[in-house]
């Protein structure tokens, strides 16, 4: 894709906010003439909204979306020229296939322009005429060939019929953005790499820009020009495929697309990391001491003779998987996935190497967890949707509890902390998960559960404010289990906002 | 020994049931329809019925009746049904409540009241014929909008944004998508309405003060004091086949409107 090609669709600051979710949050994103861009992430990344805040079936709640350099983000969606493939493929089943191919060129008015006897020019909208609609019908049904379906019912066709009856309704209007919101996910699996690949043709030979939704990161990798990996309402990252599989942002982005390795590490000199118990020679720069995420893709993860390599351990699984053998090697207390074409024997001993160029390090993105709290009665606190008990005297050194729970200075002074607002941090080892509602301070549902080498990095996020917990646990959870939250009293480490109100 | 009821024998009830209530009574009604008062084989109830003037003027003014209360709450309750099916309101249920609820109160009740009510504003007895159908419109209404919206709610709104999405404006959605695949509902609506409002003599005899009389009126009125059996199954039997032969037609039309099948809703 040319670098310069200029911008045609433009999102600034865009937000698109539910009642009390926000589905997109602050996107800035720019498309280019005749990209053929992948919008990718799990269900609820807010991907759809995106493609749907571009045809203008949802208004953003802030923000500008400009088409061409103008401002479209209020104009319906009759009045832009883009079309799109639904996820359902929404054929009108009153019609039959030619009916609903030719609907959106029989709403189409063309400017004619015409000489009076006077020889003065006027234009006028006209519509297009039989022939010129039938004709135009003919080339889009043979495009997507399904030539002589024109007479057939709807539910007559088979679902890759439809699909491609939905895809022939679309182009027909020879839009300038085709939008395509998971297209393929009704298909069986041979059918959708077929249909992937005429798509692909189809972008080639129309030369009009595509945006694709999809879920499928296998999708998104083989057709794309651009992928735009979103989470939680935000883009991740964005670059071409090689990109975004070989130099991924974040974790997120290293855990979504293909399969990866990550272990917390640490910075342990100038391109040195340390993780799952061995030092590695790395290319990423990062200040010493400083806490790390590192990734490593199983294909990259060389296993030779014991002794040699940077790490040894225990093949404990192997699969056949076709082109590779998927194992299991245990190093330590690390797990570690490894591809490779050689099989070693469950069960052998070997070492480990990974070269430094495939090590991808990047900033851990949580440390612990941080709350804005109150304190209720006298010794509980409420933060993140959750009431939990917590140890006030931490906030006054040398203060002690006396019989009625009221907090004693170390002067003697008796104070009263109720409604005080406290930050509150726990740590991600020291938060016990516990499955159903019961018997835990806040309640949530697991957005994600990341493997991290000998641990599950789980994020819990309540219902009520959305707030989020993070935790390090040898448990694997499911996405959306309904866990509680408890956190033992001495792991609340509380500070005061301001000097507490209720002396007395 | 175990009781065992194999498929065929569980259904003997129904066949008692359908036998003795409604094979029996329309034998009966045949059999009247057929003779005359001595019991002998005869049509003269047939070409009395289309002879005689009054006869057919209670046809014709029942028609109207129906046709002009069915037109009306088509054209109040398409608006409604459409405006409770698209909007997000989500304590839209309580409003389709509200409106339906009136089904479940005594409509003798009702029309008594309209009757009280008319009475009231001083339009009782000034415009029999308009009354009438006033109080079938009270009266049905909910039979209409139910349908509609049943129908509308089920139309996928992906078809809406396709066809948004394809230029058609608002008004060109509503006739080519919407009105075209809400037609099961408004051939139910019909049908639910129509039928009925040609018999309800109870509505006609209360807001038009007995000067207008319907067909059911007249069943009433052979099988009552008028003490003739055979022309009262004549009548009865005519309605009969104006229905059947109305519901064959909207279900012809059904069939070409919509290829979707079970789209029927009652």
């Amino acid at each position: 894709m040319t670098e310069n090609a200029e911008k045609i669709i433009e999102m600034i600051n865009v937000t698109r906010e539910y009642f009390d979710t926000v589905a997109v949050e602050n996107m800035n994103l720019y498309i280019r003439k005749g990209e053929f861009v992948t919008l990718l992430g799990p269900s609820g990344c807010g991907k759809t909204t995106t493609l749907r805040m571009i045809a203008g079936f949802e208004m953003p709640t802030s923000g500008k979306i400009f088409l061409n350099g103008k401002d479209i983000t209020h104009l319906p969606p009759y009045l832009r020229p883009v079309n799109t493939v639904f996820q359902r493929y929404a054929l009108f089943p009153h019609m039959n296939v030619f009916d609903n191919i030719a609907y959106g060129l029989r709403q189409k008015r063309v400017a004619v322009t015409y000489r009076d006897e006077k020889g003065r020019e006027f234009t006028r909208l006209e519509k297009l005429s039989h022939d010129e609609i039938a004709k135009k019908v003919e080339k889009a049904l043979k495009m997507v060939e399904l030539e002589g379906f024109e007479r057939r019912a709807i539910h007559t066709l088979s679902g890759g019929q439809q699909q491609r009856v939905a895809i022939a309704r679309a182009i027909v209007n020879e839009p300038q953005i085709l939008l395509l919101d998971e297209p393929l996910g009704a298909l069986d699996l041979k059918m959708r790499k077929e249909m992937q690949f005429e798509l692909k043709q189809m972008h080639r030979k129309l030369g009009i820009t595509f945006i694709y939704v999809t879920h499928d990161q296998e999708e998104a990798l083989t057709m794309s020009d651009t992928v735009v990996v979103m989470n939680d309402g935000v883009i991740q990252q964005i670059g071409t495929p090689e990109d975004i599989y070989n130099q991924p942002k974040n974790v997120f982005v290293a855990n979504f697309i293909g399969e990866s390795n990550i272990f917390s590490g640490t910075m342990v000199g100038k391109l040195k990391v340390k993780f799952a118990g061995a030092t590695f020679d790395c290319v990423d720069d990062f200040p010493k001491n400083e806490k790390v995420d590192v990734v490593v893709r199983p294909e990259d993860i060389i296993l030779t003779e014991e002794g040699e390599g940077q790490l040894s351990g225990k093949v404990i699984d192997s699969i056949f998987k076709g082109i590779h053998y998927e194992m299991t090697v245990i190093a330590g207390k690390t797990e570690i996935l490894v591809q490779s074409t050689q099989e070693w024997p469950v069960g052998s001993f070997v070492g480990i190497k990974v070269d430094p160029e495939n090590i991808h390090i990047m900033k851990k993105e949580f440390y612990e967890n941080k709350f804005d709290g109150y304190i209720t009665k006298r010794n509980t606190v409420v933060f993140g949707d959750g009431e939990y008990e917590c140890d006030v005297t931490q906030l006054y050194p040398g203060s002690t509890l006396d019989d009625d729970g009221y907090l004693v200075l170390e002067g003697g002074e008796r104070i009263d902390l109720t409604d005080n607002d406290v930050k509150v941090t726990v740590g991600l080892k020291d938060i016990d998960l516990a499955d159903g509602e019961e018997g835990g301070g806040a309640v949530g549902e697991i957005i994600s559960c990341i493997y991290k080498g000998d641990h599950y990095q789980v994020i819990v996020r309540t219902r009520e404010n959305e707030e989020d917990y993070v935790v390090d646990t040898d448990y694997l959870w499911n996405e959306g289990d309904i866990v509680s939250v408890s956190i033992d009293k001495s792991k609340i480490k509380m500070k005061l906002k301001e000097e507490a109100k209720g002396k007395k | 020994m175990k009781l065992r009821f194999s498929r065929s024998q569980l259904c003997i009830p129904y066949a008692l049931f359908l036998a003795l209530f409604v094979v029996l009574p329309l034998v009966i009604v045949f059999y009247f329809a057929l003779t005359d008062k001595s019991g002998n084989f005869s049509l003269a109830n047939f070409s009395r019925f289309f002879f005689d003037p009054a006869l057919i003027s209670t046809m014709i003014v029942s028609m109207a009746i129906g046709a002009a209360a069915t037109i009306i709450c088509l054209l109040l309750g398409y608006p409604v049904a459409y405006i409770l099916a698209r909007s997000g309101w989500h304590r839209k249920n309580v409003l389709l409540l509200l409106l339906v609820m009136p089904m479940w109160i005594n409509f003798v009740l009702r029309i008594n009241a309209l009757k009280e009510f008319m009475q009231l504003i001083g339009i009782l007895g000034k415009y029999n014929f308009l009354n009438t159908v006033l109080g079938m419109v009270y009266d049905f209404l909910p039979f209409m909008i139910l349908p509609l919206y049943t129908t509308l709610i089920k139309i996928d709104k992906s078809l809406l944004e396709a066809s948004a999405d394809l230029g058609a404006t608002p008004s060109t959605t509503f006739l080519s998508v919407t009105l075209p695949l809400s037609t099961p509902g408004i051939l139910s609506g019909i049908t639910m309405v129509f039928m009925p409002t040609m018999t309800v003599y109870v509505i006609s005899d209360a807001l038009g003060l007995g000067h207008v009389v319907i067909l059911g009126k007249q069943i009433e009125h052979y099988f009552g004091s008028g003490d003739n059996w055979n022309m009262g199954s004549t009548i009865a039997l005519v309605l009969l086949l104006v229905i059947f032969a109305s519901t064959f037609l909207s279900n012809r039309f059904k069939d070409e409107e919509s290829e979707e099948k079970g789209r029927a809703l009652w």
